[in-house]
This record gives structure tokens, sequence and C-alpha cells, in this order.
């Protein structure tokens, strides 16, 4: 895998992220589902943000407050012009929820690290403990891009629309209603199943067993090979929006597609919602 | 520091997939268990060697899959 993919300049390698660690206009930051991986030991350099509590509104369910966020990337000394480089565990779930939101409210060179946390302890990378100082900005975050984030209105009036492709990036049990969360995790959802017409192509199956991305053919083989091609209006969902952020950086930077969005209500908001239609 | 001796493998508990990872950071082993399908992290734990690291961490997968239902689809 190139450091690369497809020209798009936002996925890069453990090469690239080991060598710009230092990078004064690079800023490194780990986002992990493991919200105590960080400081077990992290990239050289690299800062943690926690999604539970920095990714989010905590009081309404919702992404990230503007503000909130300006206050974050303030404080991690980053300003417009900085890369960020994304990297986290579970195949960079989380690193792609930080990569959707950090898009929504504008910033303009944000990639993600090929192989996440997993490929860096795998190589046998160096790694700290210590959390870098950072010399903190004032940022001041665009308006929110509404054209990647779907809401569930948009996912109703989408019902039926043949040029309209949910995709449901949740595994297959998942999809059929045999279980109502990923294995070991809490059931968060009154009904299983899927959104009627939604196709099944779980978020894993765009990644290699060492967690890097797989190449374009065999990504547009996948997805093209359900009908969910470029000239159509794509909504991704999952559970809560991170796996669907996942396919929908695939779908977006790495294919190009121009009309994706992610549903982030996903299906602990469908699979709540009295009245609402479901297919098994 | 360095992460070392990295393993990966995949097992079956109660019934489920598993995907176990350790490794050593320093003096410590890591371990975390991820379901194969979707792929979520949902146990981990830390000891001073592999095996305790693996049995910690073995334990609370087993703990939580026993909570997952699984419900008829047809």
């Amino acid at each position: 895998m190139t450091d690369v993919l497809s020209g798009a300049d936002v996925l890069v390698g453990t090469d690239w992220a080991a060598q710009h660690r230092a990078d004064p206009n690079v800023r490194v930051v780990e986002v992990d589902v493991d919200t105590a991986a960080y400081d077990q030991g992290h990239v050289p350099g690299a800062i943690g943000w926690n999604w539970t509590t920095e990714l989010c509104d905590t009081l309404v369910r919702d992404i990230v407050p503007k503000a909130k966020l300006e206050k974050l990337l303030g404080a991690s000394g980053i300003t417009p012009d900085t890369t960020i480089v994304l990297y986290g565990d579970n195949n960079n779930w989380f690193a792609a929820w930080a990569f959707w939101q950090l898009k929504v409210y504008g910033h303009r060179d944000v990639r993600i690290m090929d192989g996440g946390r997993k490929k860096w302890l795998a190589e046998g990378r160096e790694l700290e403990t210590t959390k870098p100082s950072m010399k903190t900005t004032t940022y001041a975050a665009k308006e929110p891009d509404l054209s990647i984030r779907a809401f569930l209105p948009e996912v109703q009036r989408a019902l039926g629309r043949p040029n309209t492709a949910m995709v449901d990036v949740r595994s297959p049990q998942e999809f059929t209603g045999e279980i109502l969360a990923p294995p070991g995790l809490p059931e968060t959802c009154q009904r299983g199943g899927h959104i009627p017409g939604a196709k099944s192509i779980p978020w894993g199956k765009a990644c290699n067993d060492d967690g890097t991305f797989k190449s374009r053919d065999e990504l547009a083989a996948l997805y093209g090979g359900q009908g969910v091609t470029s000239d159509k209006d794509v909504i991704a969902y999952c559970r809560i929006g991170e796996r669907s952020s996942h396919t929908w950086f695939v779908l977006k930077y790495l294919l190009g597609y121009p009309n994706v969005k992610n549903y982030d209500g996903s299906w602990t908001e469908w699979g709540n919602l009295v009245g609402a239609p479901v297919e098994r | 520091m360095k992460s070392e001796e990295f393993q990966e493998r995949r097992d079956e508990l109660n019934g489920w997939k598993i995907n176990v990872v350790s490794y050593r950071v320093g003096d410590r082993y890591y371990c975390t268990i991820d379901n194969v399908d979707p792929g979520a992290r949902f146990a981990r734990a830390e000891g001073a060697t592999r095996e305790e690291a693996e049995a910690a961490a073995l334990e609370k997968a087993t703990r939580y899959l026993q909570q997952t239902r699984r419900f008829p689809t047809s």
C-alpha cells in the first residue's frame, strides 16, 4: 500500500506518520474506541481525543458543537492550515468518525494513517506514554457542511427511491435482526433488522487483515457489485454512526463518490423509532 | 519503548468468533478482544505475562458475550 491512495491525499502510511510526527505543520491525533488505549502508549508526539467526551455534545445527542470543536482544536495546537493525521484502534473506526466531523466543520487537510493503531503496534514501532504539550491556538471552524450528514427526515424520504443507495455497514447478524448489537456490547435498540431497501456491506469488507484499506479496484468492485455506484446519492448507516463514517470515508475519499452522507442517527435512532418500517 | 511480541489469533468463545490480540509494552502485557464480525473491541486487560493478560481479557469477554441474545429471524 502506498502512502497516498488514489491521489486523494487522505491516506498516509505508518512510515509517513513516523517521518512527519515532529513536523510543526502536522498534528498526529489518536482516537480510539477504547479510550484507555492512548495512555498505554501512542505514536510519539501524538495527542489523544476522547470520542465519548470531546467529539460529541454530551448533553444533546449530536456531533461536537462548533464552539467545542474550536476549543479542542485550539488546545491541540491546530490551525486551519495544519495537516491532521488521525489514527485509532478497530481499524480506525473513531479516527474516521473524527475525520467526518472535521470535514463537517471544514478543516481542509485531514488524513488517516492506514492500518491505524494495530498496524503501528504490529510493526513494533516506537511508543510513548507522555502527553505532548501544545502551544494553544485560536481556531475558527467553518459553518457545518450538512451535505455530508443525513438526518432522519432525509432517510425517511429516501425510502424506495431508486437513485438513493442505502448502505447498512453493520454485521450481517445485526442486519438480519438476529442480534441487536455487536456481540459483547450492550443492546441499544428496541427492534432488530434494517432500513427497508438497504444493502448489507459490512464496513470491514473494505479492509485487509492488517487493517489497511483495500485497493481502489477491490473497493470499487465491492460497492459497485451491490449497486452502490457513484451516480447515486448514498447514505451509510450503522448503529451509532462511527462504522458508517468509515464507509463514508471509503466512498467519498477513496472512491471519489460525489454524494455520500453519513446517517449518524443510525440504528440507535431508526431501531427505536415508533412506527418506523423495518425489514429483516 | 516499543510494542513487542505482537500476536493475533482467531478463536471461538460461547459460539462467537473472536480476535485475540496481545503484545508487550515495557514490562506489561496487553490483550484486547474483538468480535470478528463486526470487529468491535469489547474486552481488554493487562498483566505481568501474556497468559495473565489473556486470561483476564477472556474472562471479561465471556461475561459480556453471555449477555448477547440471539433472536429468530424467520
